[in-house]
């Protein structure tokens, strides 16, 4: 059941964005995301835009995939040229899935090339795949270090099998450290998502868990509480009563078992999920989605964000194609944000980082978030010695609560 | 052939010979409207082609709930043996709430119609309806309804009519108001046994008026039965009680859409239209008189509705109130018994404090009001009128528990009810248990056949306006039935809970209840809000106090996580759009000190678990 796509206006079929578009561009970071919409089976939490072979049946094969995701990359040059945006190279560029690495590396590496035929890359450009652990060779990620990626996603999501099992992942535990230590020697750095809270799992599943991802040293730490969405595999077994629910207690404990451990280990925390070694090895790409830059996403039910525009690809690999196909362009709707939606935006996505939210910027939405300051520090939800230097940085409390924060400080 | 009458005797010139007043006594859901609407099609008053189930229950919500609530008279032809007759039937209420309208009805009328579900035996309120028309020296024919059922007991129930009214049971009809079945023997029986009414022509005018409703388009419209005398189109009348006087702009029958006539004479029904526009300028139980002869004396049982049971109606949405307010003021003129007041609750908001005949008369006036002003309701825990006399004698009436007298109490008295509860025989340990729990003391038991018995309790009328009836339902299998009356008050121990979210008084959630009571129900009350609020970002405890000592306590826990880890590859519209929805939800807590509280969490909390059972089905 791939999640479904907001409501929105539509989208003209040339793509050409308004002039609002253009607006400090030059400014902005630019990135590039590519859907790859494919997996060898789907887990049952998982709500992403993705289909197995069987669910796909005839029309959108994997094989004209690479060609189809390089269309749009071309279309995606043009559109942007004609809008009157200026030429800049790719910040970051980010294969996210569905499983990248089920294509053959040398697809990857196509559409990559044709990326950087199109627009570039900026000097130091931070250029991700997602791969599942058993979908990666030595040979697989040599040839994409090769081709320009700099770095590396695995879905670890626990070390422990009853988990994994639960979770329906195909790879064994001992797999994990394999393809990080190929990854390496590929010289790519390396990323791990883990997934705690999943039903069954005890704190010290996931404190095993935790304590074997960090032995890998990696460079980069995901930490997903597990949401059971609507319309999955997992959500009718809870309501079945054939797994048990979801405990946001045991979230919370499960969250601060992640911080306290990642932190002892040298990583720190740059987004409520998200830790790095070093600031540097943060993932800029992501950070880019919480910064309100400007990205593309190639790739069926794919999103982008130019500034203040924002649309998203119709879902199935099928229509996508066809579009294509036909010259027009994939988008099934988009908004225009006016900028009172802008600021909400930026408050709901900056509150979420380490280097936090500028205090004064609340300001163009009324006086409820200015007001709001005192309590969220008396509540131990901000950092004080951070919000009298006039930015509002979450605690560790605060991040568990941050939607809350976030509701505290925008105006009714 | 159909036995319709060829000729209709006409209004003002009838003959009282061959008019016939009748009433039917059923309980809810024995089939009174239906039987009604089969009168109606056989006696060619309505065609069959026009026919709606239930003709005469004109309000929505009354046909929803199949119960009858406004009475109306309907003027029908009948003809036996060569004569045609002139047959009113007077629609009554059926429910204990409406026992002063019932008692109005039944005293326009020479005769009732005792229907009774073949299939269920006779009920509680409808044994008080039948004494109230006995009182009235009514003739009653008893009538078995829904013979066709196959669960009908003809043989079973008529054996029980019998012993209760006197007679043979060979002598109680058998009918059947969905297939028609025996309904013109009914007819034929209603024109034979009944007395025709009797009244001077010559004597002034004196007519009773049974019922009075609110038409948008027409004003009051006044049902009476004349008594003595002669009512005219144009003359000036005089209500008795009030001495206001009004011009009759129209005068008419019901056969059943209004016809206007030359007027109307002794012993006939009919309707007035003055041209007023409030229920209350026109009584139910008053007597109509002729302004230029006047009568002297005004006929008896006139009353002045009084209302039992009190409770704070307020709008969700605050900005809804003067919607609210215009409301109540339309109702009123639509409903006698309806009082209001502004009362101001520091959780809720602004609202009323409304008084009701009992707790169906609150729950339809809600209904009306969310249905026909599409408004959204919270209304308190209903409440009874106590008398508190302090300690110097002062003597403070409190409907609101939060008005409830802090200083020295020298005494509470309470209002009591007599109850009548009927049920099978195997439930009267179940009955009794819960009669005795509800403070009752009993004051007989009869059977009134071989496997059901009549029991009585007198008990205190709070300890049956909120769950009782819904509990006897359930511990009876909903064999069990009910009718009380008031019955004077006494002097109880009664105190006032409050209950605090982090030690603030929720004044909507006080409550005035017996000593041995308060624990229990600052328990029930701080378990279910334990419940009903959820999680905030600190903890909330929750107290049941009396005075300054606190009986029971609870806490909700400090909710630890808020936040969604994930952001979708970039899928920030969504996000949004949730938050968006988190907001709206915000807006429909209400702020208790510091903690949110969803609208729903007092609508629940002030809900018992059987009524919210019912709203789920
Ligand atoms: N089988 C059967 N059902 C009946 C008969 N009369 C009424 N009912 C049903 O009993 C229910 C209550 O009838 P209604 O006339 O509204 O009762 P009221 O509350 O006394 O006015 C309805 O569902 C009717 O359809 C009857 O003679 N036979
Ligand atoms: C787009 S998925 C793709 C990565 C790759 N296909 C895999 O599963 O290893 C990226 C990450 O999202 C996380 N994720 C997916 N569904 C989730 C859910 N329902 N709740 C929490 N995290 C989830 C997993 O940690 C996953 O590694
Ligand atoms: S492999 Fe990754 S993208 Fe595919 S179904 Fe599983 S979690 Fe979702
Ligand atoms: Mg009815």
């Amino acid at each position: 059941m791939p999640s479904a796509l907001p409501l929105g206006d539509p989208a003209p079929s040339d793509g050409l964005l308004p002039g609002q578009a253009l607006e400090g561009a030059a400014a902005r970071a630019f990135g590039l995301y590519v859907h790859i919409p494919f997996c060898a089976v789907r887990c049952g939490y998982c709500d992403f835009n993705t289909y197995t072979a069987t669910e796909l049946g005839g029309g959108a094969s994997q094989d004209a995939y690479a060609g189809t995701a390089v269309a749009e990359v071309d279309f995606a040059a043009t559109v942007l040229k004609n809008s009157g945006l200026p030429a800049r190279p790719l910040s970051t560029v980010f294969f996210g899935g569905g499983t990248p690495t089920l294509l053959p590396a040398g697809d990857l590496a196509r559409i990559l090339t044709a990326a950087i035929a199109a627009w570039g890359l900026a000097p130091g450009a931070e250029v991700t795949t997602e791969a599942n652990p058993d979908s990666v060779t030595p040979e697989s990620l040599q040839l994409l270090a090769d081709a320009g990626f700099t770095r590396v996603s695995f879905g670890m999501q626990s070390a422990v099998p009853h988990v994994l099992k639960v979770l329906d992942r195909t790879h064994t535990p001992s797999r994990v450290p394999q393809a990080v230590r190929w990854a390496r020697e590929a010289g790519l750095a390396v990323s791990l998502d883990l997934i705690y809270g999943t039903p069954g799992e005890s704190l010290a599943d996931w404190r095993y868990s935790l304590e074997t991802a960090l032995s890998y040293a990696p460079d980069h730490i995901s930490a997903y509480a597990l949401i059971v969405e609507d319309g999955t595999k997992l959500a009718a077994q809870i309501r079945r009563g054939e797994v048990p629910e979801i405990d946001d207690d045991d979230h919370a404990a499960k969250y601060e078992l992640a911080d306290e451990l990642i932190s002892d280990a040298g990583l720190s925390w740059y987004e409520v999920s998200n830790w790095s070694r070093t600031p540097e090895q943060a993932c800029r790409h992501n950070l880019a989605y919480w910064r309100g830059d400007d990205w593309w996403g190639i790739g069926p039910g794919a999103h982008s964000h130019v500034g203040g525009v924002r649309w998203w690809n119709v879902k199935h690999p099928t229509a996508y194609a066809n579009r294509l196909g036909s010259g027009l362009s994939p988008a099934a709707g988009r908004e225009t944000l006016d900028s009172q939606t802008r600021s909400v935006e930026r408050v709901m996505l900056e509150a979420r980082l380490n280097s936090g939210l500028e205090i004064t910027s609340l300001g163009g939405l009324g006086d409820t978030g200015r007001h709001a300051v005192a309590g969220l520090i008396a509540d131990g939800l901000i950092d004080p010695a951070a919000a009298f230097r006039g930015s509002l940085v979450l605690t560790l409390k605060g991040r568990l609560l941050a939607d809350a924060v976030v509701r505290r400080i925008l105006p009714d | 052939m159909s036995p319709m009458a060829r000729t209709a005797p006409v209004p003002a010139a009838t003959d009282p010979a061959i008019i016939r007043n009748f009433c039917i006594i059923a309980h809810i859901d024995h089939g009174k409207s239906t039987l009604a609407d089969r009168m109606l099609q056989y006696t060619g008053v309505v065609q069959s082609r026009d026919m709606k189930a239930q003709y005469l229950d004109r309000m929505d919500i009354e046909r929803e709930r199949g119960i009858t609530i406004k009475s109306q008279a309907v003027r029908m032809p009948w003809e036996l043996d060569g004569t045609s007759y002139a047959l009113n039937m007077i629609d009554t209420p059926g429910h204990v709430d409406f026992t002063y309208e019932v008692s109005r009805s039944l005293a326009a009328c020479e005769g009732a119609v005792l229907l009774v579900d073949a299939a269920q035996g006779i009920e509680a309120q409808t044994l008080a309806n039948l004494y109230l028309a006995m009182e009235n020296n009514l003739t009653i024919i008893p009538v078995l309804n829904k013979i066709d059922l196959p669960a009908a007991q003809p043989e079973k129930y008529a054996a029980e009519l019998a012993s209760l009214i006197g007679g043979d049971p060979e002598d109680v009809l058998r009918v059947s108001g969905k297939t028609g079945m025996g309904v013109e023997a009914l007819l034929d029986k209603i024109v034979r046994d009944l007395p025709a009414p009797v009244g001077d022509p010559n004597a002034p005018a004196r007519a009773m008026i049974f019922d009075s409703v609110y038409d948008t388009y027409r004003g009051v419209v006044t049902y009476v039965r004349v008594v003595d005398g002669m009512l005219h189109p144009r003359e000036r009348i005089q209500m008795m009680s009030t001495r206001a006087t009004h011009e009759l702009l129209e005068i008419g029958v019901s056969s059943p859409e209004p016809t206007p006539s030359k007027g109307l004479g002794v012993g006939e029904v009919g309707y007035l239209i003055t041209g007023v526009k409030d229920v209350r300028l026109s009584k139910v139980g008053d007597t109509v008189t002729n302004l230029a002869k006047p009568a002297t004396a005004s006929l008896p049982g006139y009353a002045d509705a009084k209302p039992m049971v009190f409770s704070g109606l307020y709008p969700l949405d605050g900005t809804d109130y003067p919607v609210l307010r215009d409301a109540l003021e339309k109702l009123m003129l639509n409903d006698a018994a309806l009082v209001y007041e502004p009362e101001t609750s520091a959780a809720l908001g602004f609202g009323f404090r409304v008084g009701f005949l009992g707790l169906l008369h609150l729950e339809i006036t809600r209904e009306r009001l969310e249905r026909e002003y599409k408004l959204d309701l919270i209304s308190t825990a209903p409440n009874v009128e106590y008398e508190v006399t302090l300690e110097d004698k002062k003597v403070v009436h409190v409907t609101n528990p939060s008005e409830y007298p802090t200083g020295k109490i020298a005494e509470v008295r309470e209002p009591m009810v007599s109850a009548t509860i009927l049920a099978p025989n195997e439930f009267v340990g179940a009955i009794m248990e819960l009669c005795q729990s509800r403070r009752g003391v009993m004051g007989g038991m009869d059977y009134l056949s071989e496997d059901r018995v009549e029991i009585r309790y007198r008990l205190p009328l709070a300890e049956i306006v909120f769950d009782f009836f819904d509990i006897l339902k359930s511990k009876t299998r909903g064999y069990g039935s009910l009718d009380w009356k008031a019955d004077g008050e006494q002097v109880a121990d009664l105190v006032k809970v409050d209950i605090m979210l982090q030690g603030e008084q929720v004044d909507a959630f006080s409550a005035i209840t017996h000593r041995d009571k308060a624990y229990a129900y600052g328990v029930m009350m701080t378990g279910k809000l334990r419940e009903l609020i959820p999680r905030q970002q600190f903890e909330v405890p929750i107290q049941a106090a009396i005075g300054s000592r606190i009986i029971a306590r609870e806490s909700i826990r400090a909710i630890r996580k808020d936040v969604l880890a994930k952001c979708y590859g970039g899928d920030i519209t969504r996000k949004r759009k949730l938050l968006e929805k988190q907001k709206e939800g915000k807006k429909r807590m209400k702020m208790v000190g510091r903690v949110e509280v969803p609208q729903e969490a007092f609508i629940a909390a002030l809900t018992t678990d059987e009524s919210k059972d019912k709203a789920k089905k």
